[in-house]
């Protein structure tokens, strides 16, 4: 082991201007508009005329040190060697030439296999998390789920058929690492954890006590060691005493379940920012490709194609409608679950008599 | 090469991962399958994927190593299955803090793919949804080599913990018409200001910022960052005529009534003949009419910054929208940074003084009260921070409240607890 004894370096955030194409360079902070040339492609004009390209391609997100060293291969080749990455895994080779323009897509689609896509109103990347491949915590896969869901959705990446675009999200617990989307996908348990009291640490168990957001857990003296007890009526089964505890084991491989919220929305565009909400509970968590999941997705998007005015994203669609439609026109059935009965529940109530009839 | 291969003859099999490999998207078991050949490591790795993938079960465990000098930054894992899969014995991730708006040219990434590979498994996520460079698979030495080896080449480690964690911002300035301020400078200039704090937990819980040049924020900002700091512009928007009548020309007037006239939630625009009209006054800059009309319709041109406060997931009182903490600042100059700098460590200091173990700042306003909080941090209220006001007529107004039967003056606490104060006085 080097036991050099790093003394923490401090360097902070990478320099960023050697990173940037010597277009964005030239032309940082003067950018006139852009357009989208084609479902994946997009031009930026600057205000002296300068036109940066982008193309825009979905990765798997994991990737081998070799695949990345092929992705460098193509920038060379192609981007003078400048890429970026989005929020939502996608890949984005900027080039001033548009006369290369359709020898990039070839290589990269073709050379090696992403899709290009994923702009304006289309389903882009589905951001997630790490799952049964790195995480400590997960009840399914993250990289493999959504590997199996893209391939239903390649379509709707590489073409702008939507009213407004659609992002999508998976989390394998209910931590939720990759948070609030249009359509989003997770895991939930449906049992209070189950206390391996052999092998609790003491230090930790005030913090195990205090995690609990229904004050369920206290500590208690189990075979006369310290321990902790779980108040089952009061448990909602949301596991954030299994991330601060290994001992506090909330998945159950055989009653896990997934289920579908829809509905969240970060831009401020048109309305305000809104979080997801449930749409479908009980899916089965069915590897290696999940398609119940994909199903259900479908049906949701097929719905917001058909119904959704121009701009309107999944959400904003469903309050116009309102919910009893959503579920008139999904099909799914409105259940006692739906109803919310969290701190925030009578201001999800119609308090109101404005009903559809 | 660390996380040496102790059974190299071991085969892959993996059956149900197999059924990952065809399909029209990118594989990542194609990929590791491929890469496995020359790095028999990932053989045991994918082994123990398909194990989960059979029995709908996961086998890695926490455990906590740190790079010296350094209080995170390393998600450490040990496998469960160890015995069977000695190379995933000590299978850590190392965070490495991205470039602003993940800008990269091709030596960076292919430095980070050589490092990764050198002392590890090989394998990068680009990105985790903490934003930073995801690098898997090292044992505790190989963790303590490829810092060392990031670190000489110009890397920083990420945040972990109760700390400030990695920043996160959208393209920007960089390549977006719509970018009110320089949100890849200011990232580098808040992680760098306070890089002390990333690398050593010393909050009581995690804060993120993330960046957005402007509303539509592609940096998801305000949902999943602690403050999140969002490009805006005070006074009107800069509007083209001319590019408004060729948009009627090319879409039609009935295109421009439906999609933008109709859509403003103010309701301040309307079209005279050809002419937009703007009532600037009371256009809160939710970016919609200039993303349909991008080439008419810009921000204005005294741009700035809101900064929000307290957005996160459902633990432990339900999901945190962030809400207008300030409602402008300017930020251009080096002086405007610096106010910013001073600003975030008052939030800073009066949060980490009074917040409780493991909250956040969302929850510790929901527990104290805004009011309480902009006092703690002394701001003045200011009506953009709201919806609406209270409903509830139980107040108790420090000003009104006199000396009874010539006791002590009544002294409000400064941080009103209501656990302290028991259910009658909850809300
Ligand atoms: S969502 Fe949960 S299980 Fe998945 S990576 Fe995040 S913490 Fe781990
Ligand atoms: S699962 Fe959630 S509610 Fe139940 S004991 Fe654990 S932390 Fe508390
Ligand atoms: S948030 Fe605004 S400035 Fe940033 S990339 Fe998106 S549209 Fe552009
Ligand atoms: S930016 Fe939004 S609020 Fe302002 S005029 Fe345009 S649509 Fe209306």
């Amino acid at each position: 082991m080097s036991e050099k004894a790093m003394a923490p370096r401090d360097q902070g955030a990478p320099d960023y201007t050697q990173y940037l194409h010597p277009l964005m360079a030239k032309n940082y902070g003067k950018w006139d508009y852009h357009e989208r040339l084609r479902p994946g492609v997009l031009v930026h004009v600057a205000e002296n005329g300068d036109k940066l390209y982008t193309v825009r391609a979905g990765s798997p997100r994991t990737m081998s040190a070799d695949t990345v060293r092929k992705v460098c291969d193509i920038a060379d080749k192609y981007c003078e060697g400048f890429v970026r990455f989005t929020t939502r895994a996608n890949i984005e080779f900027l080039l001033g030439d548009a006369s290369q323009l359709d020898g990039l897509i070839n290589t990269v689609e073709k050379d090696l296999g992403w899709p290009v896509g994923g702009t304006g109103p289309s389903v882009s990347n589905i951001a997630h998390t790490q799952g049964w491949l790195h995480c400590n915590l997960p009840g399914t896969d993250a990289a493999g789920s959504v590997k199996a869901m893209m391939d239903d959705l390649i379509e709707e990446f590489k073409t702008e058929s939507f009213p407004n675009r659609v992002h999508l999200s998976t989390s394998c617990c209910q931590i939720n690492c990759a948070s609030h989307g249009d359509i989003s996908v997770i895991v939930q348990h449906h049992h209070p954890p189950r206390i391996n009291h052999d092998n609790m640490q003491i230090c930790e168990l005030p913090k195990v006590v205090a995690i609990c957001p229904a004050a369920a857990i206290r500590p208690a003296v189990v075979n006369g060691n310290e321990s902790v007890e779980v108040v089952q009526e009061k448990c909602m089964y949301c596991g954030a005493c299994h991330g601060q505890c290994p001992s506090m084991e909330i998945r159950d491989a055989q009653t896990d379940t997934l289920s579908i919220w829809v509905g969240g929305k970060m831009s401020n565009a048109r309305s305000a920012p809104t979080f997801m909400k449930l749409a479908v509970w009980g899916i089965p968590n069915n590897p290696p490709r999940w398609p119940e999941v994909s199903a259900a997705i479908r049906r949701i998007l097929t719905a917001y194609k058909e119904g959704a005015k121009d701009w309107e994203r999944v959400g904003e669609w469903i309050e116009r409608i309102g919910w009893q439609r959503f579920f008139e026109k999904t099909g799914f059935p409105f259940t006692k679950y739906h109803i919310d009965d969290s701190p925030e529940a009578l201001s999800n109530l119609n308090r109101s008599a404005m009903v559809r009839l | 090469m660390s996380n040496e291969d102790s059974s190299p003859g071991m085969a892959l099999k993996t059956p149900l991962l197999n059924e990952l490999e065809s399909g029209p998207w990118p594989s990542f078991v194609k990929d590791l399958k491929e890469y496995s050949k020359k790095r028999p490591q990932i053989v045991q790795l994918l082994n123990q994927l398909e194990e989960s993938y059979e029995n709908k079960w996961n086998y890695w465990l926490g455990k906590i190593i740190n790079v010296p000098g350094y209080g995170g930054g390393v998600i450490a894992r040990v496998s469960e299955k160890a015995d069977k899969y000695p190379a995933l014995a000590n299978f850590h991730t190392v965070r490495v803090i991205e470039p602003p708006g993940w800008v990269y040219n091709t030596a960076a990434l292919r430095n980070l793919a050589d490092s990764a590979e050198r002392h590890g498994a090989g394998i990068l996520q680009l990105h985790g949804m903490s934003g930073d460079i995801l690098l898997l698979g090292f044992d505790d030495n190989g963790s303590m080599n490829v810092a060392e080896d990031l670190m000489n080449d110009g890397w920083d480690i990420g945040g972990s913990g109760a700390a400030m964690r990695t920043l996160q911002c959208c393209v920007g300035q960089a390549r977006c018409e719509m970018a009110c301020f320089d949100t890849m400078k200011t990232t580098k200039f808040i992680t760098d200001s306070f890089i002390e704090f990333l690398h050593r937990p010393e909050f009581v819980y995690k804060f993120k910022f993330k960046l957005s040049g402007c509303g539509n924020d592609c940096g998801n900002s305000i949902v999943r960052s602690d403050m999140p700091i969002i490009g805006t512009w005070r006074g009107p928007m800069q509007v083209n005529q001319e590019k408004v009548a060729e948009f009627i020309d090319e879409k039609g007037l009935e295109y421009l009534i439906d999609n933008v006239i109709t859509r403003c939630p103010t309701r301040c625009l309307s079209v005279r003949g050809k002419e937009l009209k703007v009532e600037d006054s009371e256009c809160v800059r939710c970016m919609h009419c200039i993303n349909v009309m991008n080439k008419a319709l810009k921000p204005g041109k005294d741009r700035g910054v809101t900064i929000l406060v307290g957005g996160h997931r459902t633990l432990k009182i339900g999901d945190t929208m962030s809400s207008v903490l300030v409602p402008f600042m300017k930020l251009e100059t080096d002086e405007d940074l610096e106010n910013l700098k001073e600003f975030i460590e008052r939030v800073w200091e009066f949060w980490n003084d009074n917040g409780m173990d493991h909250e956040r700042i969302g929850e510790f306003i929901h527990r104290v009260g805004m009011a309480t909080f902009l006092d703690g941090i002394g701001m003045e209220p200011d009506p953009r921070m709201i919806l609406r006001p209270r409903t509830s007529p139980y107040i108790k107004f420090e000003e009104l409240a006199p000396t009874r039967f010539g006791g002590e003056q009544t002294q409000n606490p400064k941080v009103w607890n209501r656990e302290s104060e028991g259910p009658e006085t909850a809300d």
